[in-house]
């Protein structure tokens, strides 16, 4: 299938400093991608580029299959939700949603009727006459989304359309969004710098960091397997742990020793992953530290800890322990027994285990 | 109501009114020092030649009339020739009106450019501008009366308005621009994804906008135009001065007794513009002057 937007080797400067290096990135038709990453490394940049609002230092950009790279933004098929809504302050909402028709010639019965259509979709039928500064936040975003939805294009560019509403809101409108992208079935492309809402919203996901690709793949993919330290502490919430430890090759496996004050070296054995070099930074997601005996599989392994903290979550408690120096998080059920200065056995799932090079922080295995 | 506390010796709260009420005379005091001359040209201009010559500077008209008025109008004298202020009070409209309207447009349009669509040198081009508000006019004097020999319309209105527009560019620019840079870059974002070119986003997203700004530059050009004499005695000839031009002839023709009475009158009528302006849009002018433009 051709990708609906095909970004390569895309390189962007503001004088001399590069923002973005190198950026290869493409969307299928119907994808929702997602770029993520802290603020300022870039997000916005490469989607104004892709709108035609930058012009780019390199590279070239193709949507639907055609060479968009020196085209004005009107041409370019796309509609876009900006950060701050960028509503027209002087127009109601009828006429911030018609503007873009009315510039480009369309009749006034279809103007009329489109924006009856997206009104009812969105439900702001009996906003349209408000001005922007008489609408709630959550309204104005509508409306926002309304102004893209009318046009529609081939490619819907969101730039963090959430970020300015209020947490419940935002839980609410990122399912509208969700929904809106699979009735549409269009093509969208998401920035955002909350994790949360690129796993739940994402079919592929882009993470940057200072204008640099780290990783692309689907939630899943980005979730158990980060190319990186960057991205393994970066995607996830609480972050992965990642623990300084030794490795040496034994029969039947590869022994890792985690040092701790206080005690022996935790000592687990990967019958999975060889090769590994003698200093590793090993990362496991708090899921995949349970209590012992509440986790099953080949590669369980069960250690004493001593809990240092335990923070009841609702549905789950979390219980922090030290090893190797680093605090270590673990996701236990709610009816755990577990006090703080007691110890517990702590089962390690090393069939998720990912390493990393303790020097470049590439992902080992 | 009723206080548990023992009242000081003096009561704080007279003492405050009683700063307050001295703060209010003084203020009055000013208003009336400024408004007496006012006051006095008002007076001057209703009475006739004798009640002046035989009364208080301050004393009201005993006898109101308006015949000095109707003189300063149409038929006082400006070195030889006899028509009032009537025809320079319009070559002032001819001349003002149009100087206003377009150095406010040009301003806008350089204020947009400048603070929305940066391009290299917008800085520097902006500097100069600033720079341009604060050369003396008496330098550029000569260079612009050969400018506008050059183009042929020396001693003329239109030359005048040009002249006007030239020197009004700077201070417009500078209002506009120091309004538009508060708009979010955003919104001509949405507008040129919306398809919108360059002038379509100045129409309608920019000036709508833009009343309280545009109050405050008209007045300001009004005033700087109307009032301006030293371009309008260099740069004008015998049917083309503008009322100021007029004015000062009119007050120094040596035509037999100064008639106070008319010099006032037609001082007032010479100034009325300006005032109207401000009583009629000074309310934007303060409200433009600390407005944000947008939000949301
Ligand atoms: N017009 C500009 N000129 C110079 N630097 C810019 C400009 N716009 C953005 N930047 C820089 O580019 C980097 C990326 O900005 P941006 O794309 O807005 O980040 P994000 O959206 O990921 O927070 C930032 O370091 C910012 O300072
Ligand atoms: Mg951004």
């Amino acid at each position: 299938m051709e990708a609906m937007l095909e970004i390569r080797n895309l390189d962007k400067s503001y004088g001399a400093t590069e923002i973005l290096k190198d950026i290869n990135v493409s969307a299928e038709p119907g994808g929702f991608l997602v770029l993520v990453g802290p603020s300022g490394c870039g997000k916005s940049t490469l989607l104004n580029c892709i709108a035609g609002l930058e012009s780019i230092s390199g590279g070239s950009i193709h949507i639907g299959g055609r060479d968009m790279t020196h085209v004005s933004p009107k041409d370019r098929n796309i509609a876009m939700v900006f950060q701050s809504y960028a509503l027209y302050p002087t127009m109601s909402v009828a006429r911030n949603i018609t503007f873009g028709m009315k510039v480009r010639g369309v009749d006034r019965a279809t103007r009329a009727s489109k924006l009856q259509d997206v009104a009812r979709q969105l439900q702001i039928e009996q906003l349209l006459d408000r001005r922007p500064s008489q609408l709630s936040g959550g309204q104005r975003q509508r409306v926002a989304m309304g102004r893209a939805l009318v046009r529609d294009p081939q490619l819907f560019l969101f730039d963090e359309p959430l970020s300015n509403l209020d947490a419940k809101l935002r839980v609410e409108m990122r399912l509208e969004i969700k929904k809106l992208h699979h009735d549409l079935g269009a093509t969208m492309v998401y920035v955002t710098h909350d994790q949360i809402e690129a796993m739940t919203l994402a079919t592929k996901i882009v993470v940057l960091k200072d204008g640099v690709v780290q990783q692309i793949g689907s939630p899943a993919e980005i979730y158990r397997r980060p190319a990186n330290l960057f991205v393994a502490d970066f995607m996830g919430s609480p972050a992965m742990n990642l623990i300084p430890a030794r490795t040496s090759r034994e029969s039947g496996g590869t022994r890792i020793e985690i040092e701790r004050t206080g005690g022996a070296p935790v000592v687990l054995i990967d019958t999975r992953n060889g090769d590994l070099p003698e200093e590793v930074i090993l990362g496991l997601r708090p899921e995949d530290i349970a209590e012992a005996g509440f986790r099953a599989g080949e590669e369980v392994q069960e250690v004493k800890c001593l809990i240092d903290m335990v923070e009841p979550a609702g549905a789950d408690t979390f219980v922090v322990s030290r090893l190797a120096g680093r605090q270590v998080t673990a996701r236990l059920h709610s009816e755990t027994t577990a006090q703080p200065g007691s110890t517990l056995d702590l089962a390690f799932d090393l069939g998720k285990v990912s390493y990393f090079a303790q020097d470049t922080g590439e992902r080992l295995n | 109501m009723v206080d548990a506390t023992p009242a000081p010796l003096v009561n704080p709260r007279a003492g405050q009114v009683a700063l307050r009420w001295l703060l209010f005379a003084i203020l009055a005091l000013f208003a009336l020092f400024y408004l007496m001359p006012l006051f006095v040209m008002i007076t001057t201009s209703l009475k006739s030649l004798d009640e002046i010559r035989s009364g208080s500077l301050v004393a009201l008209p005993v006898q109101v009339t308006f015949e000095a008025w109707r003189t300063a109008w149409s038929s006082a004298c400006s070195g030889i020739q006899c028509e009032g202020l009537r025809p320079y009070f319009w070559n002032s409209v001819a001349l003002t009106v149009p100087a206003v309207a377009v150095s406010t447009l040009i301003g806008a349009v350089n204020g947009y450019v400048i603070a929305q669509w940066k391009f290299r040198g917008a800085n520097l081009i902006f500097s100069l501008m600033l720079f341009g508000c604060f050369i003396p006019f008496q330098v550029v004097l000569l260079p612009m009366a050969r400018t506008l020999g050059f183009m042929g319309v020396a001693g003329t209105i239109p030359g005048l308005i040009f002249v006007h527009v030239i020197y009004g560019i700077g201070f417009t620019t500078l209002f506009f621009r120091n309004y538009y840079v508060t708009i979010p870059v955003e919104l001509v974002k949405a507008a040129k994804v919306d398809g919108a070119g360059f002038f379509r986003i100045f129409w309608s997203i920019f000036m709508p906008l833009s009343l309280p700004i545009m109050m405050v530059t008209v007045i300001w050009q009004f005033t700087q135009i109307w009032n301006d004499f030293l371009f309008g005695v260099s740069f004008s000839q015998a049917g083309t001065q503008p009322v100021t031009v007029a004015l000062n002839n009119i007050v120094n023709s040596t035509t037999g007794v100064k008639e106070y009475n008319v010099n006032m009158a037609a001082a007032i009528i010479a100034a009325f513009p300006t005032l109207f302006v401000y009583a009629v849009a000074g309310k934007y002018f303060i409200r433009g002057l600390t407005a944000g433009s947008v939000k949301g």
